[in-house]
């Protein structure tokens, strides 16, 4: 039996405390201020989100970490979605966390302390097609040579290690010959190259010239990389889902606060009903997303065998729903909501990234129907 | 005599032990068709001795209306018992015993507005079945503004006299009697001046006319009033009016949201109760080669299968105390979705589809009643309102 989708005390005191906590370490401004800097991320806030346990919120306490689960992970995504909190969080406490912990793999701890960041190098193209990988990892002595590259990197440039999905055999397209790697970043004959995305955050193109690794490095099963490959991205989409969603709410309450304060022909604006039938149609959209989000949080704990399905339809209304969200957003706030001193356009930029990583809209549309057989 | 244990292991063995004794082999088939559904009333032709027998059964126990107090004719169950109850009648593909308007509707509108007569001589009628009730709400003048009922009662010392007429009554020809909004006061503001009258549909000047939909026949019917006389007291104090005279807004209010669930609830179970997915699975798959459709299909499916973690997430929600006018967002969401659904499959049906009695069975007659989904019980226009005012909080004016 499912456990219940309304969150639980313990989880609503996680929400409260989080959504706390960002409002004062995390508020849009801080955006403001990386992205004006010139820097993805605040290295300050993370060693914060990991002394509260936020990096090891996957990871099991044997290994120092807090271990809440995937609930609580879709909690704190869509607490940071709200204010766009940028940290290597997601790729580090979720997706490797996720891939090290199914591998058994020593190098937990330094996820959960917050000392290492991690990066997934998967897609070598613009759109999301793990199987497509067609990076070489030849067999040379005891050890293996990388050559080849990956593309649209998330916190790529800044990342400690990286978890490099290789093929080792077959040709690409293909599920199996796929092998994992976790190397260090700087390893020589790697080459990052740092994408300026709309989003500001840390992307990367990554070249790889004739990268060394060991048999050590590979997380799981050579040749057979697509289990442990699968359940992080998993793991990744639902919380990624879950930080859409806290875009799109984030988006709402500003504009439903415009909507209460503005006044134009001589009357508050939200008093119109043409936006109010639109606001209250985004606000039931909004609704119905933070249904499937819990939905994936909640598979991912209880049966995480059948993750996929709840995931992509999270992941999928999640991405609708933002892009709906943002857009209304701007074109409710009129001319104001077009400038950079206004806060929304970095909704709508982080939107966009969001619906691009980890698989689009058909993507996931095209996973949901596959697993319902059609 | 079953046993009310509170104990939820003993209280399921025994519900379940109970249902199988009593409810025979061939009601339990599923899904359950219009003819095994029981509406009770003076009226009502039993489908089968078995059915007659499972309804009196579940009455006398009080499972007719699991939640109602015991002296009222329902059987106490708590939250918990109640989702028991349901479990069990599901996993054995039971029947619920009986289905009424007076279960769902004037049962709860009595439960929180009546007197302490009224509830101890209308709820054990409903809850044995001997009395069916329709309700009268929509007139022919008033359907989204419902407070603008023009329907009349004129006081006549001990009685009233009623004109007028009353639209989209379900099953008005076959129920029994009818809870109806009718103005008491001409003079008031238009929400001050109604009231909830309970009305016979025996008495002299009631006359009902059937409505024909562009999806075939309905449950719908007209309802006329022509000086019917209603007494305003049964004897002993038994008032015809719920609620305060002219404040029958307020028990209409709190029983919409009801019917806002059930409407909004009930796009889940269409299609035979398969998904819209299997649907698609056994079609020809030629079909979803065309990638407009096959992408309209994915979108749907998509949208189903979060709408549904929706319904579930508010059937906890309110179970915790209610989700108020949130509610709204239940019936505007689930209709739309239906409504699209049926569009769909009317789409990849293609000309089988628009057949009244092809291949697809009723297809094309239950995609033409969606339509109404978004109409009946407050239009999706009121329930974006509901919400923009209720929940968002944006200005009227």
């Amino acid at each position: 039996m499912l456990t219940s989708l309304v969150p639980t005390d313990d989880e609503t005191m996680l929400r409260d405390m989080a959504r706390g906590f960002l409002a004062e370490a995390s508020p849009v401004s801080a955006l403001r201020a990386n992205r004006d800097a010139g820097r993805a991320w605040d290295p300050g806030l993370w060693r914060e989100m990991a002394r509260m346990g936020w990096a090891g919120v996957l990871v099991p306490e044997g290994a120092g970490g807090s271990d809440m689960g995937h609930r609580a992970a879709g909690i704190l995504a869509e607490e940071m979605g709200e204010v766009l909190a940028a940290s290597p969080w997601l790729s580090t406490a979720v997706i490797a966390a996720t891939a090290l912990k199914v591998a058994g793999s020593a190098r937990l701890e330094g996820i959960a302390s917050g000392e290492v960041c991690y990066a997934l190098a998967v897609d070598e193209g613009n759109k999301h097609r793990p199987l497509a990988s067609a990076l070489k990892a030849e067999r040379v002595g005891n050890g293996y040579r990388l050559n080849g590259q990956k593309r649209f990197v998330a916190d790529g440039a800044r990342a400690d290690r990286l978890l490099v999905l290789a093929r080792t055999a077959g040709s690409p397209g293909e599920a199996s010959g796929l092998t994992l790697f976790d190397i260090d970043a700087t390893s020589a004959g790697l080459t990052r190259d740092a994408r300026e995305t709309v989003d500001s955050r840390d992307h990367a193109d990554l070249r790889f010239d004739s990268v060394t690794a060991t048999g050590e490095d590979i997380l799981g099963e050579a040749d057979n990389a697509e289990p442990i490959l699968r359940t992080a991205l998993a793991a990744g989409q639902g919380a990624l889902a879950a930080e859409l969603l806290g875009v799109s709410s984030g988006a709402f309450a500003m504009t439903a606060a415009y909507l209460k304060e503005r006044r134009q022909f001589g009357r508050t604006i939200g008093s119109f009903q043409a936006l109010q039938h639109r606001a209250a149609h985004l606000w039931s959209e909004i609704e119905v997303t933070a249904s499937a989000v819990a939905n994936a949080g909640r598979v991912l704990d209880d049966t995480p065998q059948e993750a996929e399905l709840a995931v992509s339809v999270a992941k999928a209304r999640a991405t609708q729903t933002a892009r709906l969200a943002v857009s209304e957003g701007v074109q409710m706030h009129g001319g104001i909501g077009m400038t950079d001193e206004f806060d929304m356009g970095f909704y709508m930029k982080r939107a966009r990234v969001g619906a691009e990583w980890l698989g689009d809209y058909g993507y996931h549309a095209a996973r949901v129907a596959a697993a319902r057989g059609f | 005599m079953l046993d009310f244990s509170d104990d939820p292991q003993r209280f399921r063995a025994g519900i379940s032990a109970w249902i199988e004794a009593h409810c025979a082999k061939e009601l339990r088939t599923m899904p359950a068709t219009e003819r095994e559904i029981c509406w009770g009333g003076k009226r009502w032709q039993f489908s089968s001795e078995s059915q007659r027998l499972w309804m009196e059964a579940a009455a006398r126990e009080g499972l007719t209306a699991p939640r109602w107090p015991v002296e009222y004719g329902g059987a106490g169950l708590s939250r918990a018992q109640e989702k028991i109850w349901h479990e069990e009648l599901a996993r054995l593909d039971a029947p619920t015993p009986l289905e009424s308007f007076g279960l769902w509707m004037l049962g709860p509108a009595l439960l929180a507005f009546g007197t302490e007569e009224q509830k101890r001589h209308y709820l054990p009628q409903i809850t044995r079945g001997e009395i069916r009730w329709c309700q009268g709400y929509s007139e022919p003048g008033a359907g989204s503004d419902l407070a603008s009922v023009q329907t009349r009662a004129e006081d006549r010392g001990d009685h009233w006299v009623v004109n007028g007429s009353k639209i989209w009554t379900s099953y008005a020809d076959q129920a029994d009697w009818i809870f109806a909004l009718v103005r008491t006061d001409r003079d008031a503001p238009k929400h001050k001046g109604i009231s909830f009258m309970l009305i016979d549909m025996e008495a002299t000047g009631v006359t009902t006319k059937p409505i024909q939909l562009i999806s075939g026949a309905s449950p719908f019917c007209e309802t006329f009033f022509e000086d019917v006389v209603v007494p305003k007291n049964d004897g002993a104090g038994l008032s015809r009016i719920v609620g305060e005279e002219n404040r029958g807004w307020d028990v209409a209010k709190h029983l919409l949201t009801h019917e806002r669930e059930m409407i909004g609830g009930g796009a889940r179970g269409l299609l035979g109760g398969r998904s819209l997915g299997a649907f698609l699975a056994d079609l020809d798959p030629e079909v979803l080669q065309d990638p407009i459709l096959k992408a309209r299909a994915m979108e749907l499916e998509v949208d189903s299968l979060a709408t549904a973690m929706t319904l579930e997430r508010y059937r906890d929600l309110a179970k915790q105390g209610g989700v108020g006018h949130a509610s709204a967002m239940l019936k505007y969401a689930g209709t739309e979705l239906n409504k699209r659904r049926y569009e769909l499959l009317m789409s990849v049906t293609g000309s089988d589809g628009a057949e009244w009695d092809g291949p697809h069975g009723a297809l094309a007659s239950e995609w033409l009643r969606t339509k109404a989904n978004s109409i009946e019980g407050g239009t999706s226009e009121v329930m974006l309102d509901i919400l923009a005012k209720r929940v968002l909080g944006l200005p009227s004016q």
